[in-house]
């Protein structure tokens, strides 16, 4: 990798992050507020981006993480009228504490049980939802008071129900997301993730600890998706268990499919397309299971290597 | 009730689940016996059986009895149908790489649950059961349907243990499944193998939805539950194993049935899943074999 | 001197079968040593069984006075064994660059530094020929090419002992000429481990010979001395002469 690249790279990632700060300015009312929602999203498909394009570990449970997130950061504001930033750090705490137990289990198998294993982990997450209902509300769900969603620095008061606070502060997390996956990527560690994709042996056999690495990989994914989760919760103000159902398990691996497995900036772009394309045929006819099930079986069958991943092919090599 | 009878009454519960269950999760195993692909859809082909079964006997008017013995043929057919299209359209050409198969089932699954939510709606409907006979026992009345779904699923198992074992269908499909390579080399038209084995264990599916549909309701997301069973199952019987998918549907279903009555069931569910799930963090060989990798 | 490797009694069984059988087997400091045999003698079981990708049915393994029987591959590579594989296994969707930078980066005390990472690379893949090749990726190279990328791979982790498992297989002449000068250039700062078939290479390189056969050591000595063996002849080089006639 040579210096220009790297200009290059940093280059692309700082003028992404700005056009998006921009858009707060231009963008009308109801597209200012999806895109808040498609950069928290985003952000949930760039930690599942990180385990599954990078370490290529697939997991069918990631829906757990957000959730871990998404209750870990609700539960204390709604019950113990926890503060913000108290809310938040929760629920990374909480992404942490199940990724590291789901990772340390989880990882003993490989492959198809690796999905499945993820997958029932995550539904025994999603039934433990169900069953603590006096608490969580089940599918019903906690919606957060507003007044519980502002904090206050000396004089000034920050309003998360504001619409361009909330903008501003999803753009925030996404880019510190974007830029702690371009660390991680451009890293050692980085690298010995991609190594693992491509053949473990080999990695073991160069002296590294691969259970460790992809440990260390579940878990940096995990917490990614819990601060996604947790940011969910406090800038829309709703905690319900469907963030928890298998459903939110498939919708990050579509999102990472077709913008480009292993590719930093794919998650943003698949994300955004899949959630403009079920909110178009939404307005045609509510099948969007069918939208997502047919893009689902169109990219494997025709587009595996999703948007980023044809352009990095293509034309230019130094993507990360 | 004292003690003895509920516990009676629990197993017989839990023997019907058992029945269903089995035929699911053999449809499964046999997919992925074979195959060597986990398909995802798999609850969905069960779905799709009730529906139909429902579509079926809401036509056909009479005696509830014609209705459903024409659900139960026409039901599993279609099904089948339906997942032979599948295979030779989507399984095929991605070549069975197993990560791009439950990549594309799962989006099987969604397509198949959207078209049913479309074209059947949400709401859960019954089928009226064939006949209505309540079997007196000394301690409570129990339904001539239910006991009649645990012999059906009894001689349908039967019938597929001879065709696998006895037959020469049986004897291709473990051919295949021991070296598909080989089988190739023998003049076995692989390509057909899989499309019939992939449609038959959709079938099968079905076959037990539509039986347990006149006591269940037949509703667009009914499918989740029967997958993941069927994987419980498949795990702990070990795979290709029809006798370990027998015994662990026994297994399961029994103590499903007896531990819901006791129990609420979501918190036998999580018990269930957990327990599955450790299973196979802590034995993976005694349930993917040793092929698998 | 105090021998750098030493088994003792090491045992590997696959089902009924006796890969590897009670051998006792130790290697100096600086040597190159060349274990030969018939297929199927347990010669790349044996050096699995030394690098940790196997673990023994029986037996110890103690390298530089350490007991590292039951000692995780990646540790047994931290301490200095390198192990090439028989079948190349370079990491093809990645540049060449990259296949060496991973063993690069783990073995520099200070890895983070792009700078030195890129230095301890261009170094080992101009030992072997290929410093100009590094921006392709390495599937894309001859196969020739790749057993070098596979060496360079194992000289960049700085081992102490090289385990290098059949290296000259499918190379042309030409190839297995320059590939004699580099496992002497590599030998005067490490002990090499060979596994080969080809007799020549054997002959020129190895300072001492191991034959292994139905997983037994067979017979040990210099070149000369197996040579003059009449039970590795029958066993083995016999038909090797007739191969190669």
């Amino acid at each position: 990798m040579t210096e220009g690249s790297t200009a290059r790279i940093y280059g692309l990632h700082i003028a992404v992050v700005a056009v998006l700060v921009a858009l707060n300015f231009v963008l009308p009312e109801y597209h200012h507020a999806v895109l808040a929602r498609v950069l928290v999203l985003a952000v949930f498909a760039m930690g599942y981006n990180l385990l599954f394009g990078y370490a290529g570990l697939l997991s069918l449970g990631h829906a757990m993480f957000f959730a871990a997130g998404l209750y870990g950061a609700g539960l204390p504001l709604y019950h113990l009228g926890w503060g913000i930033a108290a809310a938040f750090a929760s629920g990374m705490a909480a992404g942490f504490v199940v990724s590291a137990v789901v990772g340390l289990l989880a990882l003993r198998t490989t492959g198809v049980a690796f999905m499945i294993v993820t997958m029932m982990f995550a539904q025994v997450f999603y039934l433990v939802t169900l069953y603590f209902g006096e608490w969580t509300r089940g599918d019903e769900g906690l919606v957060l008071p507003q007044q519980a969603r502002r904090i206050v620095f000396g004089g000034t008061a920050l309003d998360l129900t504001d619409p361009t606070t909330r903008y501003l502060l999803a753009v925030s997390l996404f880019a510190a997301a974007l830029f702690a996956t371009l660390a991680v990527v451009r890293s050692r560690h980085g690298r010995v993730l991609v190594a693992i994709r491509e053949n473990e042996e080999r990695t073991r056999m160069l002296g590294y600890d691969t259970f460790a690495n992809k440990l260390a990989a579940v878990v940096t994914s995990g917490v990614i998706c819990a601060a996604a989760g947790a940011a969910y919760a406090l800038l829309f103000g709703y905690v319900g268990a469907t963030f928890a159902s298998v459903q939110y398990s498939i919708l990050p691996l579509l999102w990472v499919l077709l913008g480009g497995a292993a590719t930093t900036l794919g998650p943003l772009i698949g994300t955004l397309f899949m959630y403009y394309a079920v909110d178009i045929a939404s307005g045609y006819t509510s099948a969007y299971m069918l939208v997502v099930g047919v893009m689902l079986i169109l990219l494997v069958l025709f587009f595996r290597r999703g948007v980023l991943g044809t352009v990095r092919e293509r034309w230019a090599r130094w993507l990360p | 009730m004292a003690f003895g009878p509920h516990l009676l009454l629990a197993t017989l519960e839990g023997l019907v689940t058992a029945a269903v269950l089995a035929l699911t999760a053999l449809g499964l195993s046999l997919v992925f016996g074979v195959m060597r692909i986990v398909n995802v859809a798999h609850g969905e082909f069960f779905m799709l059986g009730a529906v139909l079964a429902w579509a079926i006997t809401t036509v056909v008017s009479g005696n509830p009895a014609i209705g459903f013995a024409l659900a139960l043929v026409l039901s599993p057919l279609i099904v089948g149908a339906i997942a032979w299209v599948a295979e030779r359209l989507v399984l095929r050409r991605i070549e069975y790489n197993p990560e791009a198969t439950i990549v594309a089932t799962i989006g099987l699954l969604y397509i198949i649950q959207q078209l049913a939510l479309t074209f059947y709606g949400p709401e859960a409907r019954p089928v009226t059961p064939p006949f209505n006979i309540r079997i007196q026992l000394p301690w409570f009345g129990y339904s001539g349907y239910k006991l009649s779904i645990i012999a059906a699923s009894a001689l349908l198992l039967l019938a597929t243990w001879f065709v696998l074992t006895r037959t020469r269908i049986g004897l291709v499909m473990r051919a295949t499944q021991y070296d598909r390579e080989t089988a190739q080399a023998f003049g076995i038209p692989v390509g057909r193998v899989y499309g019939a084995v992939f449609a038959l264990g959709a079938m099968l599916a079905a076959i037990a939805a539509v039986l347990i549909v006149p006591i269940q309701q037949a509703h667009y997301l009914m499918g989740l539950d029967p997958l993941l069973l069927s994987f419980i199952v498949v795990i702990i019987g070990g795979l290709g194993s029809l006798r370990g998918t027998v015994v662990a549907a026994l297994l399961i279903g029994v103590s499903d049935g007896i531990i819901s009555v006791f129990f609420s069931p979501t918190l036998a569910k999580i018990i269930a899943t957990l327990v599955v799930a450790m299973v196979l963090v802590f034995r993976p060989q005694g349930l993917f074999g040793t092929a698998a990798k | 001197m105090t021998p750098l490797l030493v088994t003792r009694g090491l045992s590997r069984h696959f089902g009924g079968l006796r890969a590897v059988d009670g051998v006792d087997f130790s290697l100096m400091p600086g040597e190159i040593r060349a274990v030969i045999g018939p297929n199927g003698a347990g010669k790349t079981t044996f050096v699995s069984l030394v690098c940790g990708r196997y673990e023994p049915s029986a037996g110890t393994i103690v390298f530089d006075g350490e007991d590292i029987t039951r000692m995780p591959a990646h540790l047994r590579v931290r301490r200095g064994i390198a192990y090439t594989f028989q079948i190349t296994s370079v990491f093809a969707n990645l540049p060449v660059y990259d296949n060496v930078a991973l063993p690069v980066q783990r073995t520099l005390t200070d890895g983070r530094s792009r700078g030195a990472v890129r230095h301890g690379v261009m170094e080992a893949l101009e030992r072997v020929g290929l410093a100009s090749r590094a921006g392709v990726p390495a599937g894309s190279l001859a196969y020739g090419h790749q057993r070098l990328l596979e060496v360079a791979m194992g000289l960049a982790l700085k081992p102490r002992l090289l385990i290098l498992d059949e290296p000259t297989q499918g190379l042309s002449d030409g190839e297995i000429d320059n590939f004699i000068g580099l496992v002497r250039d590599i030998a005067r700062d490490a002990t090499v481990l060979l596994i080969e078939h080809n007799m020549p290479v054997v002959m020129e390189l190895a300072q001492r010979i191991t034959v292994l056969n139905a997983g037994r050591i067979l017979a040990e000595g210099t070149p000369a001395e197996i040579r003059a063996n009449t039970a590795v002849q029958e066993a083995y080089l016999g038909t090797t002469q007739e191969a190669g006639a």
